[in-house]
């Protein structure tokens, strides 16, 4: 599905700039140690934190994760929000708690990345 | 790929503002040299691991890398507390890491797993007290061949 | 449901024995941050994580979660099972992502508010 229709299914706002809501998303992941995304290199995938410090962002540069939501109306930095800027990783923000978000998207039919290789 | 490539990338101990900063660095000198995705990531993800670690731990430390066309080489020293057991280190989910560093998202535990999983060689070196060399190789072109 | 009822539907492995399976899930909670946990779950809860430290069972006991299901196999340390035990902390496991279990559970009608 699209990073548009994951916003319309979580009623989320995008707060990076410039982003393409048309970026296809095949996979999700939810988690809130990073070295466990990680450890399940979980690339081309949605993550779902609530964790909002840079080293998400940092993270899911280096594991070449396609776009972040953050649950609970958590709401990262500038600083943070800038650095996604610069990688071209989208940052969305949901009211929705961590359990109703992946509900949700599962419902729609997302699913997590499988083991780690891709 | 273009040629060969060399340099480094000084760490400060607990500055978590720029935590993972180098391997991002890191991750675009390797993209930009033709480095195949599959090999930027995992060296990417493996310098990561050990940026963090030097980070939380350590008072300094040291990220030098060298990029040749056999192999990513990336060598991490570190000033700080060193590592008691290796072996135990190296098992997944074992973490020495304060509880507040758990709220930042980090000590898991994963970390020295990690760098395992996603390189060709492995070597760390510590002395307690003093502070921990960690050095991995990933081969281009694929491990050489082992003899028995 | 009973936990015992959620063990067997998703198909989770019990890794603590002599804790109590009858008591009922009321909601789930998924989360890997013990600050968040101890925040914002409620008493009745089943906790998704793949923390496995031993701050886990504490903050269960504290919140009177029902049970905790640890999640992409992974495997608690014997002091995390001992200490479960001891407090009646059920800890299961799945080789399910924490996305595609909760996903499942949401399926089944359970929720976090």
């Amino acid at each position: 599905m699209t990073l548009g229709e994951i916003r319309g299914i979580l009623g989320a706002i995008v707060i990076t700039q410039r982003t393409d809501m048309d970026r296809e998303i095949g996979r999700a992941y939810c988690a809130d140690l990073m070295s466990d995304v990680l450890a399940f290199s979980v690339t081309q995938s949605l993550l779902i934190t609530g964790l909002t410090n840079v080293q998400v962002v940092r993270t899911a540069d280096v594991a070449d994760i396609k776009a972040i939501v953050f649950v609970q109306g958590k709401r990262p930095d500038l600083d943070t929000i800038e650095t996604a800027n610069s990688k071209n990783i989208p940052l969305l923000v949901t009211n929705l708690s961590m359990f109703e978000t992946c509900g949700r998207l599962y419902e729609n039919g997302l699913r997590s990345a499988t083991g780690d290789t891709p | 790929m273009t040629g060969s490539s060399d340099g480094v990338f000084f760490l400060t101990g607990k500055d978590f503002t720029n935590a993972g900063s180098a391997s991002s660095n890191l991750k675009s000198i390797l993209e930009n040299m033709g480095i195949p995705a599959d090999i930027v990531r995992r060296a990417s993800i493996a310098a990561f691991e050990a940026e963090m670690n030097a980070i939380i731990y350590a008072v300094a430390g040291m990220l030098s890398y060298s990029i040749t066309p056999e192999a990513v080489k990336v060598t991490l020293q570190d000033m700080g507390p060193g590592i008691p057991d290796i072996d135990l280190a190296m098992k997944e989910g074992y973490s020495t890491a304060p509880d507040y560093i758990r709220e930042m998202g980090f000590g898991s535990g994963m970390g020295l797993p990690n760098i395992k999983k996603n390189t060709d060689k492995l070597t760390v070196n510590s002395v307690v007290g003093e502070g921990t060399t960690l050095e991995f190789v990933i081969y281009l072109e694929g491990p050489p061949p082992q003899t028995s | 449901m009973k936990l015992s009822d959620l063990i067997e539907q998703m198909s989770l492995e019990l890794k603590t024995a002599e804790t109590d399976l009858t008591r009922e899930v009321t909601s789930g909670y998924v989360s890997d941050m013990l600050s968040d946990v101890i925040a914002n779950a409620r008493e009745g809860s089943v906790w998704v994580t793949f923390q496995s430290h031993l701050n886990i069972v504490a903050v269960a006991s504290l919140k009177g979660i029902s049970g905790i299901i640890l999640v992409n196999g992974r495997i608690p340390a014997e002091e995390t099972i001992k200490k479960a035990s001891a407090e009646n902390v059920p800890i299961m496991t799945t080789s399910l992502t924490a996305f595609d279990l909760v996903g499942k559970l949401y399926a089944l009608g359970l929720r976090c508010r």
